[in-house]
């Protein structure tokens, strides 16, 4: 999986929230990549200037949310000139196709980049009954 | 009764708005620099020096190249997003390859003194102006 789709920068796609946010300011979706391995279900996202503290990751059910807040404060003393993207937290949904083992859900946040990797919980065992 | 309601997330909105003003704007003018190149920019204005921002997230520090010339600077690099073999693929956004982006601002920049540093994905480039390149005010005999 070498090949490469080639860099653009692309507009950012403003979320289209299913609820309304209580925290001013614009929120963007995050690229991601979402692959899956026997074992694991693994997200890439892409959150350019969250920290990793200022990340939420919550898992109810099969609805995964993921939320990124960035901090303004770097933008109060100067003054926009030229610009090229926008600037704004990030959130998305997913709505996951297995059972998720919740304890051993691993996060990694390196360079904006957020790693998420969620173990399938192993499938119910089959039980026999036995009629005596 | 004018500012009786503002709070301090009103900067944050009034960011947005400049942000979303200044992206009508064409500071470059129609030059060489096009919309669309990677890594996209943001320019800032701080006491006549100018902040560049660039959006570079997973490009790992040391695969970033910063060259500042007069009044040109080129960033470049490159972006790797690849995965092992065994998986399956449900989605693929994140975009990967080499980027290679050169732009000039409207002064020289003093190179000894420019600072770029990097975190959480962003790329910050501090460009002051070169002494010699500001105006001096000349007095009118």
């Amino acid at each position: 999986m070498s090949d490469t789709q080639g860099l653009t920068s692309r507009q950012k796609k403003e979320l289209k929230a299913e609820e309304e946010k209580t925290i001013a300011g614009k929120f963007y979706v995050p690229d991601t990549d979402v692959f899956e391995s026997d074992a694991a279900i693994t997200m890439v996202m892409e959150m350019p200037g969250v920290s990793k503290e200022d990340i939420d990751i919550s898992l109810e059910q099969r609805r995964l949310s993921v939320q990124g807040r960035i901090s303004f404060d770097r933008y109060r003393q100067i003054k926009p000139a030229y610009t090229e993207y926008n600037i704004g937290h990030f959130s998305r949904h997913f709505m996951l196709s297995s059972d998720i083992d919740t304890d051993r859900i691993q996060a990694g946040m390196a360079d904006g980049v957020l790693s998420l990797t969620l173990p399938k919980a192993a499938p119910a065992e089959l039980r026999k009954i036995r009629i005596d | 009764m004018v500012g009786l309601f503002t709070s301090s997330l009103d900067s944050v909105l009034s960011l947005q708005k400049a942000l979303s003003d200044a992206m009508a704007a064409d500071w470059f003018g129609s030059g060489l620099s096009s919309r669309g190149a990677f890594p996209p920019i943001n320019v800032f204005e701080a006491d006549g020096d100018y902040v560049i921002t660039a959006e570079l997230p997973g490009v790992p520090r040391s695969a970033i190249e910063v060259d500042i010339q007069r009044n040109r600077v080129r960033i470049s690099g490159a972006k790797q997003a690849n995965y092992d073999d065994a998986v399956s693929l449900h989605r693929r956004e994140r975009r990967s390859g080499a980027f290679d982006r050169t732009f000039s601002i409207p002064f020289e920049i003093d190179a000894e003194q420019a600072k770029a540093e990097y975190r959480d994905g962003i790329l910050t480039l501090s460009l002051p102006r070169a002494e010699r390149d500001k105006p001096r005010p000349i007095s009118i005999s």
